[in-house]
């Protein structure tokens, strides 16, 4: 073994928690086989291996493990929505992670390449599937690689491939990337993209990939953390794994938090348990706000969620919780804005992130989240109008109908308005654009009010008088 | 003679297992399964605005127009119509004051970057964003920052402009060029609010479809030249008729505007063209404006034509037909006029005893073509087994071409082709089998005998669509491959695709060869100077007998030409008599289509100068040769055709106001029987000659249609890129083509869809002139090719 302990891999914080994902990421050669099978590596395949499939897929399933993408679809469940009997039928598996402020799916990647595919390789035996693609984000040059590297050593070593240890059981995994483009993290312009067309999303329905998906065949999309989860739940069975977080939301999460706090990193929390006080505040995580100064407002499940307030900082990362109080968990990102913030050049950045980001498919998103942004511009600026905050509103409700969701606030007295949001587009970057503008103004409405031009009002006198 | 049946095809349907009912705005709605609520909603006339929706084409969703309303298990929930399926009880509705908000924030979107140039817009008054900007938008832009630009507009082919600012991006034209036409030239470039439709670099949007993107486009994005700045819509007034210019019979309006056509449209006829045209049938309206049409009847003086008046020249066509010998007057011609004009002349023949007489110009099929059980393009595209013994469908008949590829990729037909070289239906072909000219017959029992084949055979019902693959290649191969065809499947029906626009109505009524005396004999007979009178009904034989040396010969054998034309075409140049011809959009009429569908045409606009219809011609004729006559209208000749050809009568009262026209059977009483050919034993060391047409050629309407006379390709052989080894010669040479009869020079090209040994020359094309090797009663042609 070539490398020796790190305190952590970079970026990354270890506390006093079990670690069902991040267990070798202390080791500075974490992602060779070599470590790998030193630390339990492919154990989990060989005991599944051992045992009908159904079992394995009944295990996922009864664990409740979590779709840790952005929607928290179980997986078992996921699984089951295949129909019978058709073939061939794919695993996808969604790196194409680009949410703004998510990274934690790059750390497994890079970290601990074999944990994702010996996950890949449960779910391929567990559900059924004959052939994976995994499919990375083109910007993470360092996952791509590690991966390659990994899958080259695994197909050496036997784990994947044409019958796998000795078993009847064979599936190939195929490495793809991206080209850059964040819909693509959508499940179905993922599939789009790796059938080498333009990354747009589908239509719906058919709702799920399960039964319609990559070559109009049934497909499972899974997320990366999802799958590096099964390894430690075939070693360590049902019972470890549900012991840990609670029974609607058992088992850890990979959480990346950015922004104003004193230690910026990933963590693996616990699932249901652990609140945002905690993470933001807690010495084994962020270790409070920077400089000592007051936290303002963070975004608590990636830059797509309506933000809170330090009024929800008691919640628990339980999306049951999360989502009545105005906002999502999404994909594990939590972005800290401190006293000092600029709050509408924040909703300009991430805004001006999703109008660009737009695939230009359906019109609310193409044309509604550019205006937003170009009107916000005009605001940030100090050119805008009362007319043009109204206006922001107006915009957004082309984009998504109705009340859209946002946190409660004792200081200004409005009550929580749950989620999800109904939106008018194909796909979620729309609705996107629109939830920093949203959150933004209805939770500090005063900071626009203080940039916009106020003009007067000259009065029109009649002629006829 | 003929007898002719008479079939409605729009008997009701049985009673539907898919049927749902649901309810819009508090009104019940049945629909079928599977439909989305779009389609039930315009049954019954509830109107959801939408740009991307096309009912005959896939739904996408893009333009999030259509919102409505639709009770849910939480409440009503909004769902774009054009993307929801129908499901029985559900409840939509389509005027609530959320739908409203939606609709108008919609509009409101799709105007942001819009540039609001109507006034200079061609689509300014027909423009669907325009319209339901009015009709579901709030009246009013917030709109206040500066819209996207790019450089407008821009070409993307030799027929259509695209104006990207003007494009609201609903993936009609994209989705048309892919799904509908098969010719994904064209897509989305970039993303985001920058996204635009383009052609991919160095390759334009070269389809023969073209001018159905720019139809369309729900706004000014997408313009046709030949249409560009000619008129406000508000200025154009139309009627419904049917494009004449091959014989699929696409519905169309003909739209006009001071006394000018200025633009077809294709009409949704279910049973025909779904709405589709092809390019030439849409943009040839230039050749009936043209200043090259006849405008005065002419009489030869010398060596030139002088100006007479239509009394001076029907009497001297009048004087010649009374002197000419018993049995020596000629009719050529007739397939590009109505029903009427067909059936005035058959009359007129028939009163005079003119008994030489064809509506084919030696490029068809026998009449007896006709006497097989018929087929539809409906029922040829229903379902089961289509086999091809035709030419290039894309290529002559294109919107047929659009109904079978649709059918196949639907995946409810199979095609079985077998052609001497590659077509446009090859790609989509289940089995495609290359036999070269003159093999067809003998490749036909091999293939329906593989145990797949006759399995498909057996599956379903069998249409066996037929033309004339080949116009170096006698009629009677195909028509021996046919009778081959029906041997193993006797109950197959057969869908003549002769490509000529009224050629089965010309057939059907009156001007069909008597005892065998078709356009080849007539034109031998005139040769040996048995001709006294050649009267070409808008025929030009020069141009269009593959044999270009018996037409020669017949032309200057005949004694006396009468020739009626609407130009002066090659052969009219020789004529004695020219008479100026009413040209399509100038008369009224019926026409008949491949099928034997029966559809009006329409007058929209004055004959150029003193033209007239061809039937009134013949009336004059008529009087002038001694024949009572109580012809003075139209529906005169209608009343007269319903009574000498029963069943037809019926039919043409009742198409006017029919869209969709009436099939009328035809039923040949004694089907001839063909003298079978035999290819004579091949010389390896020759090519066989393949000469068939392509879309664009040297055609009269195409080369005065100034829109389309430069798409007409340089003439060019053909051959298979191994085969330019062994001529010795390279890629674009020019090589020399002979045989016994006569040698021309030709550039020579590489092809693989053209199989080793053939060598493909397309017709009429600019340049030397293959034609010349062409000898009629040698059943296939055989040429060398030696590199210069």
């Amino acid at each position: 073994m070539t490398g020796g302990t790190w305190k952590h891999a970079p970026g990354f914080y270890v506390g006093d928690r079990p670690q069902v994902v991040t267990s070798r990421f202390q080791y500075e050669d974490s992602y060779t086989l070599e470590r790998y099978l030193a630390t339990d590596g492919y154990k989990g395949l060989r005991s599944a291996l051992a045992r009908p499939a159904s079992e394995i897929h009944d295990e996922v399933r009864n664990a409740t493990v979590l779709g840790r993408g952005g929607a928290g679809f179980p997986a078992g469940n996921k699984w089951g929505l295949m129909p019978q009997g058709v073939w061939p039928r794919y695993l996808v598996v969604n790196g194409d992670e680009s949410e703004p402020g998510t990274y934690k799916d790059r750390l497994l990647m890079e970290c601990d390449p074999h944990q994702l595919i010996e996950g890949c390789l449960i779910a391929s035996y567990a559900a059924g599937l004959s052939q994976c693609f995994l499919y990375i984000r083109g910007e993470m040059a360092l996952a791509q690689e590690r991966i390659a590297a990994a899958l080259n050593e695994a197909y050496a070593a036997g784990y994947i491939g044409k019958n796998i240890l000795g078993s009847n059981f064979s599936v190939d995994i195929v490495l793809h990337w991206g080209a850059g483009a964040y819909v693509v993290g959508e499940e179905t312009a993922l599939i789009e993209s790796l059938e080498g067309n333009r990354g747009m999303p589908r239509l719906k329905p058919p709702y799920f990939p399960a039964a319609n998906g990559l070559y109009g065949q049934p497909t499972i999309v899974n997320n990366v953390e999802t799958l590096a989860n099964l390894p430690w739940l075939l070693n360590n069975g049902t019972a470890a794994y549900t012991a840990i977080g609670t029974a609607t939301s058992p088992g850890t999460r990979m959480v990346a938090v950015s922004g104003h706090v004193n230690r910026p990193g990933v963590f693996e929390i616990i699932n249901g348990i652990t609140t945002f006080r905690d993470l933001l505040y807690g010495d084994e995580f962020c270790q409070g706000i920077r400089n000592g100064n007051d936290l303002k407002a963070f975004v608590p499940g990636g830059g797509s969620a309506p933000w809170f307030t330090p009024d929800q900082l008691d919640l628990p990362f339980e999306a049951s919780q999360v989502g009545p109080a105005g906002s999502m968990l999404g994909s594990g990102a939590v972005m800290v804005m401190d006293s000092t913030t600029d709050i509408p050049r924040a909703a300009l950045t991430l805004t001006r992130f999703y109008a660009h980001e737009s695939c230009g498919k359906c019109t609310p998103c193409r044309e509604g989240g550019t205006w937003l942004e170009r009107i916000l511009s005009r605001v940030v600026d100090g050119k805008g109008t009362d007319a043009d905050l109204d206006q922001l509103f107006e915009v957004g409700e082309s984009i998504c109908p109705g009340a859209f969701p946002h946190a409660s606030n004792e200081k200004l007295g409005i009550a929580a308005v749950p989620f999800p949001y109904r939106m008018n587009t194909i796909c979620f970057v729309g609705p996107s654009a629109y939830a920093p503008v949203h959150s933004a103004l209805t939770l500090f409405r005063s900071e626009f009010d203080a940039r916009i031009v106020k003009r007067t009002m000259i009065k029109v006198t009649a002629v006829s008088e | 003679m003929t007898t002719i049946d008479t079939t409605d095809t729009n008997d009701m349907p049985p009673q539907d297992p898919n049927a749902v009912s649901i309810t819009i705005n508090g009104r019940t709605v049945s629909a079928r399964k599977g439909d989305f609520i779009i389609a039930a909603a315009d049954s019954i006339d509830e109107y959801i605005p939408r740009f991307c929706y096309h009912p005959r084409m896939s739904s996408v969703g893009m333009c999030r127009q259509c919102m409505v309303e639709v009770e849910g298990p939480r409440g009503p929930m909004m769902v774009v119509s054009c993307m929801t399926p129908v499901a029985d009880g559900q409840i939509v509705r389509t005027d609530t004051p959320q739908v409203k908000r939606a609709q108008e924030g919609m509009i409101e979107l799709l105007l942001a970057n819009h540039p609001l140039d109507c006034p200079v817009c061609d689509k300014g008054g027909e423009c669907p964003l325009q319209d339901q900007a009015f009709s579901h938008g709030a009246g009013e832009s917030r709109f206040v920052e500066e819209k996207r630009h790019f450089e407008k507009p821009i070409p993307i082919s030799d027929l259509v402009f695209l104006d990207r600012e003007r494009c609201i991006l609903c993936d009609r034209c994209t989705r048309f060029a892919d799904e509908v036409a098969g010719d994904p030239l064209i897509s989305f470039t970039q993303r985001g609010n920058n996204t635009q439709v383009m052609t991919f670099p160095d390759e334009p949007f070269a389809s023969y479809f073209s001018g159905n993107t720019v139809q369309i486009c729900p706004v000014g994005a997408l313009t046709a030249s030949p249409y560009r700045f000619k008129a406000r819509p508000w200025d154009l007034e139309q009627r419904e008729s049917t494009c004449t210019t091959c014989s699929v019979g696409c519905r169309t309006v003909v739209q006009s505007s001071r006394d000018e056509l200025l633009r077809y449209q294709g009409v949704d006829s279910d049973p025909v063209n779904w709405g589709w045209l092809c390019d030439k049938g849409r943009f040839n309206f230039q050749s009936t404006n043209s200043d090259d049409r006849l405008s005065t009847p002419q009489i030869k003086s010398g060596d030139s034509f002088v100006a007479s008046s239509w009394s001076d020249a029907l009497d001297s066509v009048a004087r010649v037909i009374r002197h000419s010998r018993e049995g020596s007057v000629a009719i050529l011609g007739g397939a590009r006029g109505t029903n009427e004009d067909a059936f005035m002349w058959g009359a007129l023949a028939d009163a005079a005893g003119i008994t030489m007489r064809d509506a084919n110009l030696d490029d068809g099929l026998p009449a007896s073509i006709f006497s097989y059980p018929q087929a539809t393009i409906d029922s040829a595209c229903a379902g089961g087994t289509v086999i091809l013994l035709a030419p290039d469908i894309k290529e002559e008949l294109p919107v047929l071409y659009l109904r079978l590829r649709d059918a196949v990729q639907k995946k409810r037909i199979r095609l079985i082709e077998i052609s001497s070289h590659e077509t446009g239906l090859t790609k989509y072909a289940w089995k495609s089998i290359r036999a070269e000219s003159g093999t067809a017959a003998a490749a036909v029992p091999g293939l329906l005998a593989q145990a797949d084949v006759s399995a498909q055979l057996a599956s379903g019902p069998v249409v066996v669509v037929t033309g004339r693959p080949n116009l170096a290649e006698s009629a009677s191969h195909t028509m021996d491959a046919l009778s081959g065809v029906l041997a193993v499947a006797p109950s197959a029906s057969v869908l003549p695709v002769l490509r000529r626009g009224n050629v089965r109505g010309a057939l059907s009524l009156g001007l069909a060869p008597l005892n065998g005396n078709d356009a080849a004999t007539i034109l031998e007979a005139s040769a040996k100077g048995d001709v006294d009178c050649l009267i070409l009904l808008g025929a030009d034989p020069l141009s269009d007998v593959a044999d270009v040396d018996l037409a020669r010969r017949g032309i200057a054998g005949a004694k006396f030409i009468v020739a009626i034309d609407t130009f002066l075409t090659d052969s009219a140049s020789h004529a004695d008599v020219v008479l100026p011809a009413a040209a399509y959009g100038e008369k009224d009429g019926t026409t008949m289509n491949l099928e034997g569908r029966v559809t009006s045409v329409v007058q929209k606009i004055t004959p150029h100068g003193t033209s007239r219809a061809d039937w009134m011609i013949a009336v004059e004729l008529l009087t002038l040769l001694g024949h009572e006559s109580n012809f003075t209208t139209l529906s005169d000749i209608q009343r007269a055709m319903s009574a000498a050809v029963p069943g037809f009568g019926s039919t043409t009262t009742a198409v006017a106001i029919k869209r969709d026209g009436v099939v009328v059977s035809v039923t040949q009483r004694s089907p001839e029987s063909a003298a079978t050919s035999v290819a004579p034993p091949r010389n390896s060391y020759e090519f066989r000659l393949d000469l068939s047409r392509k879309l664009f050629d040297r055609a009269i309407g195409t080369i005065t249609s100034p829109s389309l006379a430069n798409l007409a390709a340089e003439a060019n052989i053909f051959i298979h890129p191994l085969d330019l080894d062994r001529v010795g010669a390279a890629e674009g040479t020019n090589v020399r083509v002979s045989n016994s009869h006569s040698s021309i020079v030709l550039p020579v090209r590489g092809s693989f869809s053209i199989p080793r040994g053939t060598a493909w020359v397309p017709f009429n094309q600019i340049g030397a002139d293959v034609r010349e090797l062409v000898r009629r009663n040698e059943s296939i042609i055989d040429v060398r090719i030696e590199s210069m």
